[in-house]
């Protein structure tokens, strides 16, 4: 029997995860395209970080970081009650750093790509740089943020080896899609993990396809 | 009166350029800006309108202080109240023409001024287009309009006219020097083109290497007053064609070829391509309307 438990929770997961992504990648991304700040090249470099490192490294130092008999992890169970371990918190945590490059990269170069006179313009009509942002900067952009909204979502998505190490195995927690994937393989239940397989298959599938189809200006030519 | 004194080191591809500039801008007046690229042109109106910051300089307008290096003031753009209008228009993609217009115009302001820019420009009938769909005149218009939404103390133009051809570009000078008379503007603009100097402004300050080389009026730069022709014109040398005993001369004078007979001794020294004046004296040239 199919238990439709760790769909849920993986979408929860990435849902969850986006949103926090992108209230934090804009200023980020802000930040970096428009800086000419000597420290740029260190704080893009660590937002890219996970793009190329094992998933495992990133989830083996949060392991490390997070344990409460570490100083960081002792303290935050102290002031916050918050135990970040094998905890669906932890995970959000862990994804957001994971998933972190997928957002900020479409997004900095969305800002990087707008022509500079677009935000002087702006400036000299008297608007502050939080309005220009708002009306003016953010709204030319959709779709480098619908690009990074589905990445981050899909990215997140298909996360494994950081939740092994962080997360563990636990129903209704921790235990997200693909690591049930994982549990119904090494139980030789074939028939189940090809399930939650194809449903991981077609819903990214659908995402990604949707991207493109509304970057790319197929489906408003076919509403018309 | 604005008085502007500007200190600043650019770094350009081709090495550095120290802007040294000292005028000052009566109220009400249209001057340009002219010179070489590279000299400065754009960098001057950026540094005036906040854009561009400075190691020592000091702009003032009437008595309010924009900025002053030494008492460490320097007022962002947003508190400038000035109208710029960029070569590249910069009009926001996302937003309609009268969008564009109404996003300009500040919090419990007129809007009134929307609808009279609207006429003046004629964009009534481009006013629910995305900026997006209008051609390079149209968005010109929108971005002069946009620019003095809020009744700009200053307006600075940076080659707005360069893109367009000549007859869309008469007619939007037109445009412009009707507001500019409306609003009683001070008005500062970048050109390249002498007939639209001579036609514009009252004063053209020449920049040079980052100074002001010149600062007269139209008619002193683009005449040179060695001849006391009554009748006169410069323009470039196209084509020298030698016949049996004369030699004709294919000169363009704006956008007229006209052919002038010459003798031995005129084209002396003349190669094509060169900038030759021709000037003649009493007579009486024929003028009719065209068009």
């Amino acid at each position: 029997m199919m238990d439709y438990a760790p769909l849920i929770l993986t979408f929860k997961l990435s849902l969850i995860t986006t949103g926090f992504l992108l209230i934090l990648s804009i200023p980020l991304a802000y930040w970096l395209a428009y800086t000419k700040s000597g420290i740029k090249p260190v704080v893009e470099t660590l937002v890219s970080m996970p793009l190329v490192l094992p998933p495992t490294v990133l989830g083996f130092y949060l392991l490390v970081s997070f344990s409460p008999s570490n100083s960081f992890g002792a303290w935050l169970n102290e002031t916050f009650g918050l135990s970040l371990l094998f905890s669906f918190e932890g995970l959000v945590f862990a994804s957001i750093l994971y998933s972190l490059p997928f957002m900020v990269q479409p997004i900095q170069s969305g800002f990087s790509g707008l022509s500079p006179s677009l935000k002087e313009a702006a400036y000299v009509l008297g608007k502050s740089k939080w309005n220009t942002l708002i009306n003016v900067l953010l709204p030319n952009m959709k779709s480098s943020l619908l690009t990074g909204i589905v990445l981050a979502f899909a990215h997140t998505i298909g996360e494994f080896g950081l939740v092994l190490m962080i997360g563990g195995n636990i129903p209704g927690k921790t235990k997200v899609a693909s690591i049930a994937i994982y549990d119904e393989v090494e139980a030789l239940n074939y028939g189940l993990a090809n399930h939650y397989s194809l449903i991981l298959f077609a819903i990214t599938f659908t995402i990604l396809l949707l991207v493109y189809l509304t970057n790319g200006g197929y489906l408003k030519r076919f509403w018309k | 009166m604005i008085d502007i004194e500007i200190h600043k080191t650019l770094g350009s591809s081709v090495g550095s350029l120290k802007l040294q500039i000292e005028t000052s801008l009566v109220q009400g007046s249209f001057t340009t800006i002219f010179g070489v690229s590279g000299s400065g042109k754009t960098s001057m109106l950026r540094i005036l309108a906040g854009l561009l910051a400075l190691e020592k300089g000091k702009i003032t307008f009437n008595d309010n202080v924009w900025l002053d290096t030494s008492r460490n003031i320097n007022l962002k753009p947003q508190q400038r109240k000035i109208g710029f209008v960029f070569q590249d228009y910069a009009l926001f993609p996302n937003m309609t023409v009268r969008e564009n217009l109404l996003y300009a115009c500040a919090k419990n302001s007129d809007r009134k001024i929307i609808d009279e820019l609207i006429e003046i420009m004629e964009l009534r009938d481009l006013q629910n287009r995305k900026s997006e769909m209008l051609s390079g005149g149209q968005k010109q218009r929108v971005a002069i309009a946009r620019a003095l939404v809020n009744k700009p103390l200053l307006l600075m133009l940076d080659e707005p006219l360069a893109a367009l051809d000549i007859s869309l570009r008469r007619k939007l000078q037109d445009y412009l020097l009707e507001i500019h008379k409306q609003y009683k503007l001070t008005t500062l603009m970048v050109s390249h083109d002498a007939s639209e100097i001579i036609k514009m402004s009252e004063r053209v300050l020449v920049l040079d290497q980052g100074i002001i080389s010149k600062d007269l009026t139209p008619v002193e730069l683009f005449s040179s007053g060695e001849v006391s022709g009554k009748f006169k014109f410069s323009g470039e040398l196209i084509e020298i064609v030698k016949q049996d005993f004369v030699t004709i001369l294919s000169i363009l004078i704006g956008n007229d070829l006209i052919k002038v007979v010459a003798d031995e001794e005129e084209i002396e020294g003349l190669r094509i391509g060169d900038k030759v004046l021709v000037a003649s004296k009493a007579f009486n040239p024929i003028i009719k309307k065209i068009d």
